[in-house]
C-alpha cells in the first residue's frame, strides 16, 4: 500500500511515452481535438433515407385510431409505420435487458410521455420530421400513476394490461440479508436512527444523443447496423434473437461515441425502427434522437425512495443496517442489470462497515414514466446504495454527537479481514480504507477545516463540510452469477504482433470517452515491452472483434484490462519458445526484462520482441511444435468483482440570503488497485465529481401531475458547467486486487458514486445550527431554503 | 438535432427595408436578431413563422451606446457582449455590466441584442428588468419612418407581447441621465447561464445625503417584469439606511406575483425579491456616493 498525493501539472510528450503503465497523453484524442471523430451521426451512405418518430403526447391513453394518409403524401416521404404494421410481422414489441417486454411501437396504448407512436422514413431529416406533423392519431386519455408510492393503491390504473393476467402495477419484490437477526441486532441497540431518502430521477444526457444508421444488403442478406451502443456484441446477439436475421450477417459497429454514462447499453425503439426501415425500403437509413427525444425518453436513473434505519451503540459501535426501498421503474421495466441481479448491486448498502446484521426490502414498481433504472455512472444501482449508507451513517454521527470521520474510522472494515463476506453476501477482494481516509483528511487540512467552521458559525456564517466513504464493486462479473439475457459476463481479446514488432488489439470493449486506445495500448505494453504507440486498439466493430459483453458499470479494466493482459502474457510465453530456440538455450535459462529476453546471467546475449516477431513470421526454423506467427486470443471469465474504494470531503459555504451552495472545495482519494494512466483516472474522477454535482445540486427529471416530463431540454434538465465545480484535489492509495492479474480496479463511476452523498452531506453540515438533519437532493436554492425554514420536502 | 417547421428567409438592407417587407408580410413574419430566443422557439416548434426577416446587416445603423447630456441612447441591435464592454454604460449605468455577467454565457451574449431582449418580453428576461429600472423611453419605428416613444410600462403587454405592432420595429433604448445615479443588479439562478430565479435591478439618485429618487425593477416574480412605484414613493426624500432597505425589500416581497415552478417555490421568490431589492439598493447607494 502506497499513499500518494500529488499534483501534476506537466505531462510527458510523445517521445517519453511509458512503455506501460504511467501518465502519458491519450492517443484517441488528437482526432477529437482536430475534429475527426467519427460519430454514429457522421456516417453517410449513398441513397441513405432519414427516419422521425412520432412521440405520444401523453403519458396514458389508449389508441383510437391513428390516419396515416397525410403524411404517406407529404413531399419526399418514403414510408408511414404504425405499431400495428409491425405487429402484423410480430415486430410491435421487443424484449428488454431485464426479461419484461416493451413496445416498439405503441399498438394498443400509449405508456409514457415521449414513447414511440410511428416513424416516418423520408428523404431527408426535414421531410421526415414535417410528416410527423401530418400523422394523426386520436388518443383516449386515461388516468397516469405518476407517484410510485400510489402505483400499488387498489384504484390507481393500470398501466401493464398488455402483460397476461397482470391486475395491479407492480413489477418486482427483492430482498436480501437476514431480516430476523437484523430485528434482533435492532432491538438490543443503544441508538437507532431512522431517516427517509428520496434519490430522484436523473438523466444520464451524453452529448451525443442515441442513435443508428441501419444498411440492410437484400441481395447478400447482411445487415449493417452503426448505433451508439456500449454493448456491440449484445446487441448483435439480441437482434439475431429478436428479428430472427443470422446473426452472423448481423454488423454491430458503435463508432466514436459522444458519452454514455449507462444511457447507451439498452437497444432502444429507434434502432429496431432503423433495421426495419431499411429492410422495408432497401436503402440505408439513419434515425438520430433529438435533445428533447434523448431526455424524456431513453434510459433514466435511479428513482429510489429509501427509508434508512442504522443501529449503534452508545459509542458508535455500528451493528445493524436495514431499508426499505420502493422502486420507480417507469413503464416497462428496460433496467440493464445482470438478470439476477434485479435490484442491481444495491446490496453492497452496508458500505466499508464491518457490521453483524443487515436486511434490505424492496418493492418495485411500474409507472407512467420512460423506461430505464440503472444508467448514469451508477455501478449497477451503488450509485444508490452509498449514498444511502453514507448518509445515514451522518445521521448516526449527528444522533451520537460524534465527528463523522471518528466513527467511520471506528467502524471501517480492517485490512485483515479481506477478503470480507459482507452480511447481505459480497466478498469485497480487498481494501484497506483507513489510510485512505487519513490521506483525505489530511489533504483537507480537516481538523483546521473544523475550526475556521466553528469561528463562522460564530459569526452567522454557513460552511460545511461533507465526508463520504465508498466501495464500490465493479467488473461484471463471473460468468456463472452474471449475464444478461443468457449472455455470461465475461470478454474476449485478441491480440497480433505484426512481423515488424507493431501489434494490434482487438477488445470486446468500447470507449465512449474513457481511452481505451491508451489504456489498453500500455495494459499490452507493460507485459509484453512494445510501446504504446506501436500498439494499435481495434473495438467497437462485431465483425472485427471478439465476442464481449461491453463497457458500462466500470468493467472495461476489471474484466477486459485483465483479458488485454492475459493474452499478452500468453504472447510472450510463446515469444520465449521462439526466443529459446534463436539463443539456442532452454525456456528456463531466459530472463525477460521489458521488451525482451536474455539469456540468465548473460545480458549481453539477448533478443528483443521485435527480433522474435520477426523470426515467428519469417523463413527460419521455428522450435519443435510451434506455428508460426505472434499471436493469441483469450475470453476472461472473472473470479470476482473488484472493489475499489475511496475517501472524498467536500467544503461548502451557504449564502445565508438567498441559500444558494457554493462547493469551495472537493478532496477525492481514490483507490482503484494499480493505476495503468493517472491521467486517465484523474479525468475520470473529475468528470464523476462533476456529475455528483449536478445531481447533488440541480439534477432531477421531474413531471407534473399528469406526467408531463419537465425536463425536456437542457434548458429544463440542468448540468453542471466548469463554473459550478472547485478546483478538484484529487489523490491516491493503492491496493490492488489479489485477483486481478494486474491488480486493477475499475474507476470510472466511482466519483459518481461516492462524490453525491459527499456534497450532501456537506450541505445538512452547514445547515446544522437550523436544525437541519436531512434535505433531499438536488439542493436547489430553494429548497436549501426550505430546509432552512424546517420545511425540507422530498422532491416527489 | 431538433429542426424547425419550413420558413422562407430573407435579410434587411435597412430599418426602412425591414419595416416594408413586415408591412408586406405582416403576422406570418418576424424579425431575426441574434436568434436566441428565436430559433430555441422554433426548433422546439412552440413557434412557427413563414418568414424570417433577418436584420443583423443593420448592426451598423442600429448597434450603438452613445452618451448625450440628457440621456444614453442604445441601438436595438447592439449586442449583449458590447452591452457588456462599454465604457459609457460602465461610467453611467454599472447596472449592465452586473446584469451581462449573468447573462447566459459568452456565445448567447456574442449575438444576443438589447433589441431581442426587450421584444421577447419573457418574464425572465434581464435586460428588460434593467430597463425598468433605469426608466427606460422605447423608439418604435413603422412604416413611413413614423416614430413613437413608449414607456417601459407601456412597451410591455403582456408576458411575450410587446407595444410593437407586426409592422414595426424597436430601433433605441433611451436611458434618462440625471446626477447623483448609482445602480446594481442582482440575480440568484439555479446554475451559471440559467435564467433567473429571481433578479433584481436597483437605482437610486442622491443628493447630499438624500435620496432623490430610486427604483427597483424585478424579474421573473409575475406575468412581467415589475416596476414597484411603492418602493420609488417610500425612499423619495429619506437617508439611506438599513431599516429603508428593510422596507424596501417588505414592499417588494408584497408587490410581485410568482409562481411555483422548476426554479423555485412562489413563497422562495418572495424572499428572494426582498434579499435582492434591499443587496441591489445597498450597493446602488454606496456607488451613488463613490
Ligand atoms: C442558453 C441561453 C440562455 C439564456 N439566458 C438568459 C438569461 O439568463 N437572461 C436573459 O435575460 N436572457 C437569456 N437568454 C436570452 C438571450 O438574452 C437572448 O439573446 C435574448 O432574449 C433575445 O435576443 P436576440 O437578439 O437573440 O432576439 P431574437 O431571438 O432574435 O428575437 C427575439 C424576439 O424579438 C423580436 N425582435 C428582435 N429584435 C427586434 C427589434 N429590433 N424590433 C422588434 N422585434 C424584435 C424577434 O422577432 C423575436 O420575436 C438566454 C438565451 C439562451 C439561448
Amino acid at each position: 500500500m502506497t499513499a500518494v498525493h500529488e499534483r501534476v501539472d506537466t505531462f510527458h510528450d510523445n517521445d517519453q511515452k511509458p512503455v506501460g503503465y504511467g501518465r502519458m497523453l491519450r492517443k484517441e484524442d488528437p482526432r477529437f481535438l482536430r475534429g475527426r471523430g467519427r460519430y454514429v451521426d457522421d456516417v453517410q451512405l449513398p441513397g441513405m433515407l432519414h427516419l422521425a418518430i412520432l412521440r405520444s403526447p401523453v403519458a396514458h391513453a389508449r389508441i383510437v385510431g391513428i390516419d396515416t394518409s397525410a403524411a404517406e403524401a407529404s413531399p419526399g416521404v418514403k414510408a408511414v409505420v404504425t405499431g400495428a404494421m409491425l405487429a402484423q410481422q410480430n415486430l410491435a414489441w421487443m424484449p428488454t435487458l431485464s426479461n419484461d417486454v416493451q413496445a416498439v411501437l405503441a399498438t394498443d396504448k400509449v405508456r409514457f410521455q415521449g414513447q414511440e407512436v410511428a416513424f416516418v422514413v423520408a428523404e431527408d431529416r426535414y421531410a421526415a420530421r414535417d410528416a410527423l406533423e401530418l400523422i394523426d392519431v386520436e388518443y383516449d386519455v386515461l388516468d397516469p400513476v405518476i407517484d410510485a408510492r400510489r402505483a400499488l393503491a387498489p384504484d390507481a390504473p393500470l398501466i401493464r394490461d398488455d402483460l397476461d393476467g397482470k391486475t395491479n402495477n407492480h413489477c418486482f419484490d427483492w430482498e436480501t440479508g437476514d431480516e430476523a437477526a437484523t430485528e434482533a441486532v435492532f432491538a438490543r441497540a443503544d441508538v437507532v436512527v431512522s431517516q427517509d431518502l428520496v434519490y430522484p430521477r436523473v438523466h444520464p444526457a451524453p452529448m451525443e444523443t442515441c442513435g443508428a444508421v441501419a444498411d440492410y444488403d437484400s441481395v447478400d442478406g447482411k445487415l449493417r447496423l452503426w448505433s451508439t451502443t456500449q454493448a456491440p456484441h449484445a446487441h448483435r446477439t439480441l437482434y439475431a434473437i429478436v428479428a430472427g436475421l443470422p446473426e452472423h450477417k448481423i454488423q454491430v459497429i458503435s463508432p466514436d461515441i459522444g458519452g454514455g454514462f449507462g444511457n447507451k447499453v439498452p437497444i432502444y425503439p429507434g434502432y429496431v425502427c432503423a433495421i426495419v426501415a431499411s429492410i422495408v425500403t432497401g436503402k440505408p437509413v439513419k434515425w438520430m434522437e433529438d435533445r428533447s427525444e434523448n431526455l424524456i425518453s431513453t434510459g433514466f436513473a435511479r428513482d429510489y425512495i429509501m427509508r434508512g434505519e442504522i443501529a449503534a451503540t452508545r459509542d458508535g459501535r455500528i451493528l445493524g443496517i436495514r431499508t426499505n426501498v420502493l422502486a420507480d421503474h417507469g413503464a416497462f421495466n428496460g433496467t440493464a442489470a445482470p438478470v439476477k441481479y434485479p435490484a442491481g448491486f444495491f446490496g453492497v448498502f452496508t458500505g466499508s462497515y464491518d457490521i453483524e446484521a443487515a436486511y434490505c426490502k424492496m418493492t418495485a414498481v411500474y409507472t407512467n414514466k420512460a423506461p430505464g433504472g440503472v444508467a448514469y455512472a451508477c455501478s449497477f444501482r451503488i450509485t444508490e446504495a452509498v449514498y444511502l449508507v453514507e448518509r445515514i451513517v451522518d445521521c448516526l454521527a449527528d444522533e451520537l454527537g460524534m465527528d463523522p470521520a471518528e466513527l467511520r474510522l471506528k467502524n471501517f472494515i480492517q485490512p485483515e479481514q479481506f477478503p470480507y463476506t459482507t452480511k447481505t453476501g459480497w466478498v469485497y477482494d480487498s481494501g484497506n480504507y483507513e489510510p485512505t481516509m487519513r490521506l483525505a483528511m489530511e489533504m483537507a487540512g480537516y481538523d483546521e477545516l473544523r475550526r475556521e467552521q466553528a469561528e463562522k458559525r460564530a459569526r452567522g456564517e454557513l460552511m460545511g463540510i461533507g465526508i463520504a466513504f465508498f466501495t464500490e464493486a465493479v467488473g461484471a462479473g463471473p460468468r456463472k452469477d452474471m449475464d444478461i439475457l443468457g449472455l455470461g459476463m465475461a470478454d474476449g481479446c485478441e491480440l497480433r504482433v505484426h512481423p515488424t514488432g507493431k501489434a494490434v488489439v482487438r477488445l470486446s470493449v468500447q470507449s465512449q470517452g474513457q481511452g481505451h486506445e491508451t489504456t489498453f495500448a500500455q495494459i499490452v505494453a507493460e507485459e509484453i515491452g512494445i510501446p504504446p504507440a506501436d500498439i494499435e486498439v481495434l473495438h467497437g466493430d462485431t465483425d472485427n472483434t471478439p465476442f464481449g459483453l461491453g463497457t458500462y458499470g466500470s468493467r472495461s479494466t476489471p474484466v477486459s484490462g485483465a483479458a488485454a493482459a492475459l493474452v499478452a502474457r500468453k504472447v510472450r510465453d510463446k515469444a520465449r519458445i521462439i526466443a529459446s530456440g534463436m539463443l539456442e538455450v532452454s525456456v528456463a535459462d531466459l530472463e525477460w526484462e521489458k521488451g525482451a529476453f536474455h539469456v540468465a546471467g548473460d545480458p549481453g546475449r539477448s533478443v528483443t520482441i521485435q527480433d522474435i516477431a520477426l523470426r515467428a513470421h519469417g523463413a527460419g526454423d521455428l522450435p519443435e511444435g510451434i506455428e508460426g506467427g505472434l499471436e493469441a486470443q483469450i475470453c476472461y471469465n472473472p473470479s470476482n468483482l473488484t472493489y475499489p474504494h475511496g475517501a472524498y470531503i467536500c467544503v461548502v459555504d451557504i449564502d445565508p440570503g438567498t441559500a444558494q451552495v457554493t462547493v469551495r472545495r472537493f478532496i477525492a482519494v481514490d483507490d482503484c488497485g494499480t493505476r495503468i494512466n493517472p491521467m486517465i483516472i484523474e479525468g475520470q474522477v473529475h468528470g464523476g465529481l462533476t456529475d455528483g454535482v449536478g445531481m447533488a445540486l440541480m439534477e432531477m427529471i421531474a413531471f407534473d401531475e399528469d406526467g408531463n416530463c419537465l425536463g425536456a431540454s437542457l434548458m429544463d434538465y440542468l448540468i453542471p458547467t466548469s463554473l459550478e465545480v472547485p478546483d478538484w484535489e484529487t489523490g491516491f492509495t493503492v491496493t490492488p486486487s489479489p485477483h486481478h492479474p494486474i491488480g486493477a480496479k475499475g474507476v470510472g463511476e466511482s466519483a459518481t458514486v461516492g462524490s453525491p452523498p459527499a456534497i450532501v452531506n456537506a450541505v445538512i453540515d452547514a445547515l446544522k445550527p437550523f436544525g437541519v438533519r436531512h434535505a433531499d437532493m438536488p439542493l436547489t436554492p430553494s429548497r436549501v431554503w426550505d430546509a432552512m425554514r424546517g420545511q425540507a420536502r422530498p422532491p416527489i | 438535432m431538433q429542426v424547425p417547421a419550413p420558413f422562407e428567409y430573407e435579410r434587411a438592407t435597412s430599418v426602412d427595408h425591414a419595416i416594408s417587407l413586415l408591412e408586406r408580410l405582416g403576422g406570418t413574419a418576424r424579425l431575426i436578431a441574434g436568434g436566441h430566443s428565436l430559433l430555441p422557439m422554433m426548433k422546439l416548434r412552440l413557434a412557427n413563422f413563414d418568414y424570417l426577416i433577418d436584420i443583423n446587416d443593420l448592426h451598423g445603423e442600429l448597434g450603438y451606446v452613445e452618451a448625450g447630456p440628457d440621456e444614453v441612447r442604445i441601438g436595438a441591435l447592439t449586442r449583449h457582449r458590447e452591452l457588456l464592454e462599454s465604457p459609457v454604460l460602465a461610467a453611467a449605468f454599472p447596472i449592465f455590466a452586473d446584469a451581462e455577467r449573468v447573462i447566459a454565457d459568452p456565445v448567447v451574449r456574442n449575438r444576443g441584442t438589447l433589441g431581442g431582449s426587450l421584444c421577447q418580453a419573457d418574464p425572465s428576461e434581464d435586460l428588460s428588468a434593467v430597463c425598468t429600472t433605469l426608466d427606460a423611453r422605447c423608439v418604435i419605428r413603422g412604416p413611413g419612418g413614423a416614430e413613437r416613444v413608449v414607456s417601459m410600462e407601456e412597451f410591455h403587454v403582456g408576458p411575450y407581447e410587446t407595444a410593437v405592432a407586426d409592422d414595426e420595429i424597436l430601433v433605441e433604448i433611451r436611458l434618462p441621465v440625471r446626477p447623483g445615479c448609482g445602480s446594481a443588479y442582482a440575480k440568484v439562478e439555479r446554475r451559471a447561464g440559467d435564467w433567473a430565479v429571481v433578479s433584481a435591478g436597483a437605482a437610486v439618485w442622491l443628493d447630499g445625503g438624500a435620496i432623490v429618487d430610486a427604483r427597483v425593477g424585478l424579474a421573473a416574480v409575475g406575468p412581467n417584469t415589475t416596476g414597484i412605484p411603492a418602493i420609488s414613493a417610500a425612499l423619495r426624500g429619506q437617508e439611506p439606511s438599513e431599516s429603508l432597505y428593510e422596507q424596501a425589500g417588505a414592499i417588494a416581497a408584497d408587490s410581485c406575483d410568482p409562481v411555483t415552478d422548476q426554479r423555485g417555490s412562489a413563497d422562495y421568490k418572495r424572499h428572494l425579491a426582498a434579499e435582492l431589492t434591499r443587496r441591489t439598493l445597498r450597493r446602488a447607494v454606496e456607488r451613488a456616493r463613490s
